[in-house]
């Protein structure tokens, strides 16, 4: 018998029950709650009667909509000038209060992107099934674990069963091989593995990351990677268990201590794919291939590298993409042709979900120590993924490199990644951005998004137009 | 849950593809703790000419003339045609509210974005797949002739052209009695509980750490 996947593995350990139509009740054992996904689905709870089925399954953060500069989080909810933002996150606060959920609040250091916060508190741990009423949950795969994003339906779902109910995906594997050069990240991997797939791509597949690559990469590398296999339209991301996930687990406020630490390591051990497992498909990539890569249009799958052009129209692969080239030139304010380092920026953004973690911030800073943001650069923001990757990074010293380069040092939060705050860029503004999609309108509209490394964007800052950082 | 058994209903033809959740309902309209009311701003920034707001009148707003479902010869659609990977982007459950709100009760493309396929029929909006061959004859049909309805049978799982045409379909059996009967799986899940209990008493036991709070 052939051996199995890792998805394979994780599948079989949740299932509760399979029905006759294929499908089946996965149980979950993580769910995080952010605010703008949420408040209908308590509405739904409160509408049926019906409690959470496991309180201590759940755990809650606002991020999308909080404000990031110091002075307006000062006086935490009430320094949310949007009124229709501030509903949103005392929304969460009261349910949570209600239904007793676990809430890192505005004021709370712990507090951040749900997607930084899970991992950094040891709330997704390997083997965990892991949802979120958020695409991005994805992120938490990194840890061999089977996370995927839902909607507010299935939010509500999750809180009244504790389970889901799911049809068995495909098997993808992507397997990047070699040794990455010098400057090139997780997140240049990444989209160039979107570039070659394309956004439909991972469609009713779990996408696991392999190969050698993969296997040195740090669980920030991974977790990037993992974060955009939406974006490759896979629900699901995974890598498989090793020493740099146990040793990034190690020690955080949820995982497991003494006995129980040993017992899990056990199960842990076998939550990688088998040498003789068979997935549906398998694209290989040669890791000395993958260049710094750069977004030009409005799909993450419209990316080139950092010394090439934009595509013309003779370079789409049908008819569609033709149309939707054009479609991005109008918009991005682009010519088919132009040189990507001829490519001037309005703003940069390092941040999100994608790019928000120590070592990202780690990345900008080295890019960023003893340089200066352009002149014709009107912002560029830093934007920390948590409370606790602030203080990190301030320990660090990483927030006065990047105020004296003449960056801006936020609070956590989404911030510009999708603008549901006051962080927006103006109509026609070019923005280099280490967040993950540039769709129209994005982070503001009528903005133009382009997709880079943290390293990436804050060479872009200093030059003021796209650089090369391997020559940097 | 509004139950679909049969419906008739005038076509619009959604000519792009990779129609992403942001476009069909942009992020300022996720502010609402509401799960109506979102059908005015549907494909807001392709309908307007302007910006949208939330929780603004949108009765005033310069339209975009050019936009399919500003045309009055698509007034009252209920079907929405559209092209490969339609949905795609974030998980957001608003993008099949707004759709709902607006009107429609079935979208039919060659392929959708898993999470947005799963939320339709949450929200008794009928998501089709055709393949890619048919889609195009649909959207040639349509923009051939004014005022063109389908009826989408989904006890029968056939769709009907105008000119008596059975178009077949495949939908998941158990979606499908959800949908018909209008319920709520919720409910259904529930029956399962002691399954649930018990799976959960023997995780407990074999991984307990998985049950520590923080
Ligand atoms: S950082 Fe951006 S992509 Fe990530 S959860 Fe927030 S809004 Fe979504």
């Amino acid at each position: 018998m052939a051996g199995k996947t890792l998805y394979d593995k994780l599948w079989q350990q949740h299932v509760v029950k399979e029905r006759d139509d294929g499908t089946a009740l996965i149980y979950i054992d993580r769910q995080l709650l952010h605010e703008v996904t949420s408040p209908q689905a308590f509405e739904g709870l409160r509408i049926a009667g019906r409690k959470p089925w496991r309180l201590d399954a759940n755990l809650a953060t606002p991020d999308h909509n909080v404000p990031t500069t110091a002075v307006e989080r000062e006086s935490g909810v009430d320094g949310i000038v949007d009124p229709v933002s501030k509903i949103q996150v005392v929304t969460l606060d009261s349910n949570c209060d209600e239904f007793g959920i676990t809430e890192f609040k505005m004021k709370d250091q712990r507090q951040g992107i749900v997607h930084v916060v899970g991992p950094e508190q040891g709330a997704t741990l390997p083997g965990m099934t892991v949802v979120c009423g958020d695409s991005h949950t994805a992120t938490h795969g990194a840890f061999a674990a089977l996370a995927h994003g839902i909607g507010t339906s299935e939010v509500e779902h999750v809180l009244a069963t504790q389970c889901l109910i799911q049809r068995k995906m495909k098997n993808l594997l992507i397997k990047v091989d070699g040794e990455l050069g010098k400057g090139i990240t997780g997140k240049d991997v990444v989209l160039h593995v979107i570039g070659i797939i394309g956004t439909a791509g991972g469609n009713g597949c779990a996408m696991e990351f392999g190969g050698s690559a993969i296997r040195s990469m740090s669980m920030e590398g991974r977790m990037t990677m993992c974060n955009m296999a939406i974006e490759a339209g896979a629900r699901v991301g995974m890598v498989a268990f090793d020493e740099i996930t146990a040793e990034y687990v190690k020690g955080r406020p949820y995982a497991p201590t003494a006995a129980q630490w040993d017992m899990a390591m056990a199960a842990w051990k076998d939550l990688v794919s088998d040498d003789d497992a068979v997935f549906d498909k398998v694209v290989e990539i040669r890791a000395e291939d993958i260049k710094p890569q750069v977004t030009w249009g409005t799909s993450p799958e419209m990316v080139t590298t950092i010394d090439a052009t934009v595509p013309t129209l003779d370079d789409a692969r049908d008819s569609a993409q033709r149309a939707g080239f054009e479609r991005a030139y109008d918009y991005m304010g682009l010519a088919a042709g132009q040189k990507i380092t001829d490519i001037k920026l309005d703003r940069v953004f390092i941040g999100s979900c994608t790019n928000s973690r120590i070592e990202d911030l780690r990345q900008a800073a080295d890019i960023a120590k003893g340089r200066q943001v352009a002149s014709s650069v009107m912002q560029a923001l830093v934007v920390p993924g948590s409370g606790l990757v602030k203080a990190q990074a301030e320990q660090e010293g990483l927030d006065k490199i990047f105020i004296e380069a003449g960056f801006e040092w936020r609070e956590p939060g989404c911030s510009m990644c999708l603008a549901m705050n006051a962080d927006k860029l103006g109509n026609g503004e070019h923005c280099a951005s280490t967040s993950n999609r540039n769709f129209e309108g994005r982070q503001g509209y009528g903005g133009r998004t382009h997709l880079v490394s943290p390293a990436m964007a804050a060479a872009a800052a200093v030059a003021g137009h796209f650089v090369d950082v391997r020559e940097f | 849950m509004k139950a679909f058994t049969v419906h008739t209903g005038i076509v619009a033809p959604m000519d792009r593809a990779n129609v992403d959740t942001d476009m069909i309902i942009p992020k300022q309209f996720l502010k609402s703790i509401k799960r109506s009311g979102f059908g005015p701003n549907l494909f807001d920034e392709l309908r307007y000419l302007d910006e949208g707001q939330p929780d603004a009148d949108n009765s005033g707003r310069p339209l975009n003339p050019d936009f399919v479902l500003n045309q009055p010869r698509y007034a009252g659609a209920s079907v929405l045609i559209a092209r490969e990977n339609f949905g795609c982007g974030s998980s957001r459950e608003h993008a099949p509210w707004a759709l709902e709100d607006f009107g429609f009760r079935v979208v039919i493309a060659p392929s959708y974005a898993d999470i947005f396929y799963n939320n339709c029929f949450k929200n008794g909006l009928l998501p089709i797949v055709l393949s890619e061959a048919v889609v195009d004859g649909l959207f040639k049909a349509v923009s051939g002739s004014e005022g063109y309805a389908l009826t989408i049978d989904l006890e029968k799982q056939l769709i009907l052209t105008p000119d008596d045409q059975d178009i077949p379909f495949e939908v998941d059996a158990f979606r499908k009695y959800c949908l018909l009967n209008g319920f709520d799986d919720i409910g259904l899940t529930l029956q399962d509980a002691d399954d649930i209990r018990q799976y959960e008493a023997a995780r407990r036991e074999s991984s307990p750490w998985l049950f520590n709070a923080g």
